[in-house]
């Protein structure tokens, strides 16, 4: 909770601004907007954040979100599978990728970099290859599951503002990743993992497994985030469908607080890292900003919030040494 | 030894506090030219805060530190960082090595102030001038050697070179000895003794009496970040120095009476590590039983432990089997923990501990295992665990959510052996169990092992101190160049007979 404060911090800050100066901020559709967009994008945070913590990268997330968000529709309606087939299908797909990046990394001890900057081309390459390049969608069909990224709930007393549907597994998978971080031996192994990979091979932790089950969780995370994006926008280019969509992730999980050494980790921060950044880019829009500024303010805005997190921790532990040391 | 040694550098009233808590108070020493000057005390008595303040690494709160200047008058002095002192001839060798393991040996040595012509590294000047360093040292290695590659003895010697190089006049050694095995120990002292003999200063803190009643012209001791004692050679022995050091008499510890049953826990076949196949090592560990291998640096001892526990990267290419209770050990290291396997590697810092993290983490990381029911933390019971275990290690200061980093060498070793005695291993490997660690922390972690293997444990502990390997296990195996060269039961063994066996020597009788 501790490390989720600067986040929350800079995220209210923000906010503040964004209701202050952009007109049309704290109006219903686009409070709707935001949530759902932060909601989707805290899921391929969520997963980013479980590489992150064993003090790995994924740059893969956004090509992944490709295929599976091109996959859907395509089999859905090129090949005229059913949904029941469909999903399962496409989740399998994206924890296959998962398994394959985290055998690389542990039995041939490739550098994650590496393995998943191969597969950020490998996956759109085959996304567009797959389509012959041509935009997917779903054509004004499919309402029926499209609703699970698409339904609104109404909140009694409240006239403009409905919770979108994706907030529902956003909520839940941020719960359980908490849960399994903070109250489970394998969440208390992966936590070593990252801090010391050899002290925690030293005792007894199967490191190499739990490395595995990160990068299958990142890109299952990412294959189901993809579907999602999808089932809510509609239909999709293959070739620029989910670009950027990894460092939109990492950034969102090294705002709230997880440090890509390794061993470091805030759920509450990524979500409000995560909603951080859809704030941010909503109000450059609003406030009337360039949007080609978009990228340039979201990295001053990401420099400045690890650089301020850089000196804190420096100056706690300087703080720390002035207390303890006595050798 | 004639008193009348200058003095290059004069320490008075110096003392340091650390937000309130005083860590050294007014302290008096002169450090003079061609003296050996010895500094001891136990863990957290000051030792390293005298040192840093020394060599500028921290500044003092109180007192003066004077610099002879080049006619010998004692000058005030500022040391605001490493730089002034290395100004000032004075050169500190850490106790934890500070090589770049990329660079090579001549690179480490002009690391950042590196000889260059036109603007390019002159590395044949570097590697030549390297050479005549190294030699100083007795160092008779390439100086375009990786020192990555260099075991951790001859990277010791590198950072003496090193300093050296620096033309320091004051050398000052933060217990330079500690990973040394005997052999280089004794060549280490003797280089110690050519630089007094040069006219060097050498300062150095050690936990070895037996080095410091070796070579010393004057101890020093500490005590609760004060000075109990300064004692000139011919002036102190050794119960003098250890009483100055814990205020009181240390009980003498005897060897205790092997209680090994008949019962062979661990059987170790014709182990074979994949970058030394020369020859097979074979030996059994009974319940109870407590074995020492001996030798020197290099002689294999990790290797063995490493491959018995699984953790090599390479074990699945080592030859041989190890049976732990007639079943055979196979698979990596997590399958061999979960059967009762456990090791205290020898670098704890890069493979024992988890260093930002809160003691509780580090000493409940098996237990958890063991413990957990449907794999949830039981948070409660890790608490109880983690007060259990810091009690029962006399773990100092006894608080669970302390950083592990800011512990004590000697603490931080508890608390690696710690996190096994929570689980009662069937087989207990330590890798140098007392590197680093003082007095009163050794004899402790020495009785919870004997506790460990008198409840019926099988223990095995490498050890390049002969005092410890004699003093501890009930039989001894010595290795060298990666084979056993012979056995010694406690009761037979002796330094001698151990240091003949470990450079080469058959077994006499």
């Amino acid at each position: 909770m501790k490390k989720a404060l600067g986040i929350i911090g800079i995220f209210t800050a923000i906010f503040i601004v964004a209701s202050v100066f952009g007109e049309n901020f704290l109006t219903g559709i686009n409070l709707m907007q935001l949530t759902q967009r932060a909601s989707l994008y805290s899921i391929l945070a969520l997963g980013a954040s479980l590489v992150i913590v064993t003090g790995g990268i994924d740059l893969s997330i956004g090509s992944v979100v490709c295929l599976s968000g091109i996959m859907t529709p395509w089999l859905l309606v090129e090949k005229e599978w059913t949904p029941m087939q469909v999903i399962p299908t496409v989740l399998a797909v994206s924890a296959f990728i998962g398994l394959c990046h985290g055998l690389l990394i542990t039995k041939l001890r490739l550098q994650p970099f590496l393995v998943t900057l191969c597969g950020l081309l490998l996956y759109r390459g085959l996304a567009r290859w797959l389509t012959g390049d041509q935009s997917q969608g779903f054509q004004g069909e499919f309402e029926g599951v499209r609703s699970i990224a698409l339904a609104k709930f109404a909140i009694p007393g409240i006239e403009n503002y409905r919770i979108p549907s994706t907030v529902i597994p956003a909520i839940v998978l941020a719960v359980a990743i908490g849960l399994f971080l903070s109250r489970t031996v394998w969440g208390r192994w992966l936590l070593a993992t990252g801090r010391n990979e050899s002290a925690a091979r030293y005792s007894g932790v199967p490191t190499a497994r739990l490395v595995t089950l990160s990068y299958v969780a990142c890109s299952l995370l990412a294959g189901f985030g993809g579907m999602l994006f999808i089932f809510d926008i509609g239909s999709a280019q293959p070739s620029d469908f989910g670009n950027f969509y990894e460092l939109y992730a990492i950034a969102a999980a090294v705002l709230g607080g997880c440090s890509l050494r390794g061993g470091e980790a805030s759920v509450i921060g990524v979500l409000f890292g995560a909603a951080t950044l859809q704030v941010l880019r909503n109000t450059i829009t609003l406030v009337g900003l360039s949007s080609q500024l978009e990228f340039a303010v979201i990295g001053t805005v990401l420099l400045v919030g690890v650089a301020a997190d850089e000196l804190i921790r420096r100056f706690s532990a300087r703080r720390l040494e002035r207390l303890g040391a006595r050798t | 030894m004639p008193p009348e040694q200058p003095v290059f550098l004069r320490v008075r009233g110096v003392g340091r506090r650390y937000a309130g808590v005083t860590a050294l108070a007014d302290i008096d020493v002169d450090v003079r030219g061609g003296e050996v000057l010895a500094i001891v005390g136990e863990n957290g008595a000051g030792k390293s805060t005298l040192l840093k303040i020394l060599s500028g690494v921290v500044q003092p709160s109180d007192g003066d530190l004077q610099v002879a200047d080049e006619s010998g008058n004692l000058q005030s002095v500022v040391l605001d960082g490493v730089r002034d002192a290395t100004k000032a001839g004075i050169a500190l060798v850490h106790q934890e090595l500070n090589l770049a393991e990329n660079l090579d040996v001549a690179g480490s040595i002009y690391l950042g102030r590196e000889p260059s012509r036109l603007g390019l590294l002159d590395l044949a000047a570097m590697r030549r001038d390297a050479r005549k360093w190294l030699a100083r040292v007795g160092l008779d290695i390439d100086p375009g050697t990786l020192c990555g590659t260099l075991p951790i003895a001859q990277r010791q010697l590198v950072e003496i070179a090193k300093a050296l190089s620096c033309e320091a006049r004051i050398l000052i050694l933060d217990e330079p000895t500690s990973s040394l095995s005997a052999r280089e120990a004794d060549r280490l002292l003797e280089i110690m003794a050519e630089l007094r003999a040069r006219g060097v200063a050498v300062v150095f803190v050690s936990h070895h009496l037996d080095e410091v009643m070796r070579i010393a012209d004057r101890v020093v001791v500490l005590r609760d970040g004060h000075k109990t004692g300064e004692l000139a050679r011919g002036a102190y022995d050794r119960a003098t120095v250890e009483r100055l050091m814990v205020g009181r008499d240390l009980a003498r510890v005897e060897r205790r009476a092997s209680r090994a049953e008949s019962r062979v826990r661990l059987k170790v076949e014709g182990l074979l590590s994949a970058h030394r196949k020369k020859a097979p090592v074979s030996f059994e560990v009974r319940a109870g039983e407590i074995v020492g291998l001996a030798g020197l640096v290099g002689a294999g001892r990790t290797e063995v432990l490493e491959a018995i526990a699984g953790v090599t990267n390479a074990g699945a290419r080592d030859g041989g089997r190890v049976m732990l209770d007639g079943a055979e050990l196979v698979g990596a290291s997590f399958e061999r923990v979960r059967r009762g396997v456990a090791i205290v590697p020898e670098d704890r810092a890069r493979n024992g501990l988890f260093l930002e993290d809160p003691v509780s983490m580090n000493m409940s990381l098996a237990w958890l295992d063991r413990s957990s029911r449907a794999r949830l933390v039981d948070g409660r019971g890790e608490r109880s665990l983690v007060g259990s275990m810091i009690a029962r290690m006399q773990l100092r200061p006894a608080q669970p959510a302390r950083r592990v980093q800011t512990l004590s060498g000697g603490n931080q070793q508890k608390a690696v052996i710690g996190r096994w005695l929570a689980v009662d291993p069937a087989v207990l490997l330590l890798d140098e169990p007392t590197r680093g660690v003082d007095v009163g922390a050794r004899a402790e972690i020495h009785a919870e092992v004997r506790r460990l293997a008198d409840a019926g444990s099988a223990v095995v502990f490498a050890s390049s101190e002969l005092e410890e390997v004699l003093l501890l296990a009930d039989r001894i195996i010595v290795m060298h160049e990666g084979a056993i060269a012979g056995e010694l039961a406690a009761h037979e063994a002796s330094e001698v007979a151990i240091m003949h066996l470990a450079t080469g020597g058959t077994h006499a009788s």
